[in-house]
């Protein structure tokens, strides 16, 4: 298997297989919050791909150059939450100056992801990860990966939307409405996900 | 004691084979990093706002109604700064918002009269509606009217799936026992979302100090619009009304009356006449008429020109009456008068 493959197989996990929110249950807080109305949706996917393969690339850089150079693999949750953090506002910053329509499609939803867990945890899992030939991974690897958890986020977020749009207008009893109607919803789609993880690939 | 303290030492010591000072530094270096990063960042990129936007955005209501035309309160609080938009578009804040507003541009605010939604139908109920067909669709208005021309047999009357009650974002209108829509008028701030909710155009928004309304849309020629309506009380387009009216605002055309609430002196003779009952006079009943003072009246005459049914009558520097058969109770004398001469009883 090439490395195309290997990018293939690893966009497959990323967005189906091992999805963040159906089988990682990662990011479930603006899975529910943000999933209202398609449009919404899509903004916060659209910031969260952006965040994910950011953050990606500057924790793989700090953990191998910062703290696995004097051995504080330990510090590293510490570190990735400080530097997303940071780097959220940054980012938040830099558009809010050089792209004000950029900023009003995405300003809302940035400061969400700051403390978004599935943000830390691809962050975190990308030191936990190997190829299929059983190595670490290197560092556009880990900045695919971040880019495709996104994306596998994104879809997610999409699909229920959609859904919850359309169950906006079907006549649910007046208990289950809302919120109650959304969790039973979460729970359908991810067991129609846990479908995927029997594949092989 | 010893031992046992040695003990716990060689157990957790071999975790840090660097020391402390290294994650202290790495860890504490990121974080000041970061903050003077942010901070330079912070300056770099700082975009200057005018801090009235804040101060208006404050004050409006936040319910982001859209009543402006503008998206959202926010929106409205920059298009107010920036591009020098109206201060009275707030339906929601009314007159007292425009006047804060206009302290906080340091201008003069105009004259806003509250405005509430007022439904033009008096069907739509469970026992008022006639019903062509049972319609068990999606529950929703606007998707009713699109199956043969929607199922009440009136095609201009309401259906009562509550479109209006959804779009509402301030509660402000309720269905009573009779399953008929009830617009609360001290929660109603006349910001339309219900006017544009109702795919049959039902609801107008009508001067909070005018109560006289035609309760009906239909446009049927009479005969037909009596035959279909639930409630009875249809516009047949006679045409009597607007012929009642003192001053005029009653147009009917296309067989339906319509008031023109500029021009409506809120009389409520309209009402009385309507051989239908399609007309709604909520002040009915509790209407007082004028009468003269004795001792205060000069007899100017002010008050008899102004007298839309010249119910005044009274020769110059005369004491002048009133008649109580005439006075319709639209309090426009008591306004006119210079010398606070008439009293309504």
């Amino acid at each position: 298997m090439g490395y195309v493959g290997e990018i293939f197989v690893m966009a497959m996990t990323a967005i189906f297989i091992n999805n963040f929110v159906l089988a990682k249950f990662l990011g479930l807080c603006p899975y529910l919050g943000v999933s209202k109305k398609l449009d919404s949706a899509f903004g916060m996917g659209m910031a969260v791909i952006f965040v994910m393969t950011l953050a990606s690339a500057i924790t793989f850089l700090i953990r191998s150059y910062l703290l696995l150079e004097y051995e504080l693999g330990y510090l590293q949750t510490i570190a990735f939450i400080l530097t997303i953090a940071a780097l959220v506002q940054f980012v938040e910053m830099v558009i809010q100056k050089n792209a004000p329509a950029l900023y009003k499609s995405l300003g809302v939803f940035l400061p969400l992801i700051t403390t978004n867990c599935a943000v830390l945890g691809v962050a975190i899992l990308n030191t936990e990860a190997k190829l299929s030939s059983g190595s670490d991974y290197r560092f556009i690897d880990a900045v695919l990966n971040g880019f495709f958890s996104g994306i596998g986020f994104t879809v997610v977020l999409l699909a229920m939307a959609g859904i919850r749009e359309r169950l906006e207008l079907v006549d649910i009893p007046k208990s289950m409405r809302g919120m109650p109607i959304a969790l039973i919803l979460a729970g359908i789609m991810a067991l129609a996900f846990y479908g995927f993880m029997g594949f092989k690939i | 004691m010893m031992i046992l303290y040695s003990t716990i030492l060689t157990a957790t010591a071999p975790a840090e084979p660097t020391g402390v000072l290294a994650p202290i530094v790495i860890v504490g270096g990121l974080g000041l990093i970061f903050g003077l990063i942010l901070a330079f960042a912070a300056k770099v990129f700082e975009i200057k706002v005018d801090p009235r936007v804040d101060t208006i955005c404050g004050a409006l209501p936040g319910a982001n109604c859209g009543a402006c035309g503008l998206p959202g309160c926010a929106g409205y609080a920059d298009a107010i700064v920036h591009e020098g938009v109206p201060l009275t578009r707030c339906a929601p804040g009314g007159a007292a918002l425009a006047k804060k507003l206009a302290e906080i541009m340091g201008s003069e605010a105009g004259d806003v009269v509250k405005q509430i939604a007022v439904i033009h139908c008096s069907s739509g109920g469970y026992k008022n509606t006639n019903w062509k067909y049972a319609y068990e669709g999606i529950e929703s208005c606007k998707s009713a009217v699109n199956i043969a021309g929607g199922p009440n047999t009136c095609g201009w009357g309401c259906i009562g799936y509550n479109d209006c009650q959804n779009a509402c974002t301030f509660d402000a209108i309720t269905v009573d026992q009779h399953g008929m829509r009830c617009i609360d008028l001290e929660k109603c701030t006349g910001c339309g979302a219900c006017v544009r909710a109702c795919p049959r155009g039902l609801i107008m928004l009508v001067p909070i100090n005018r109560n006289v309304y035609i309760r009906c849309s239909s446009k049927d020629k009479g005969v037909l619009a009596k035959q279909v309506c639930g409630s009875m009380h249809s516009c047949i387009g006679c045409g009597i009304c607007a012929k009642k009216c003192p001053v005029q605002t009653i147009t009917v055309e296309n067989n339906l009356a319509r008031i023109d609430y500029s021009k409506c002196i809120n009389c409520g003779v309209c009402a009385t006449h309507c051989p239908t009952q399609a007309i709604e006079d909520q002040l009915s009943g509790a209407r007082q008429i004028a009468r003269v003072i004795p001792g205060k009246c000069i007899g100017c005459t002010i008050c008899a020109r102004y007298c839309p049914v010249s119910a005044i009558s009274g020769e110059v520097k005369q004491l002048h009456m009133v008649d109580p058969e005439k006075c319709v109770g639209c309090q426009i004398c008591l306004k006119k008068c210079p010398k606070n001469a008439i009293e309504m009883a």
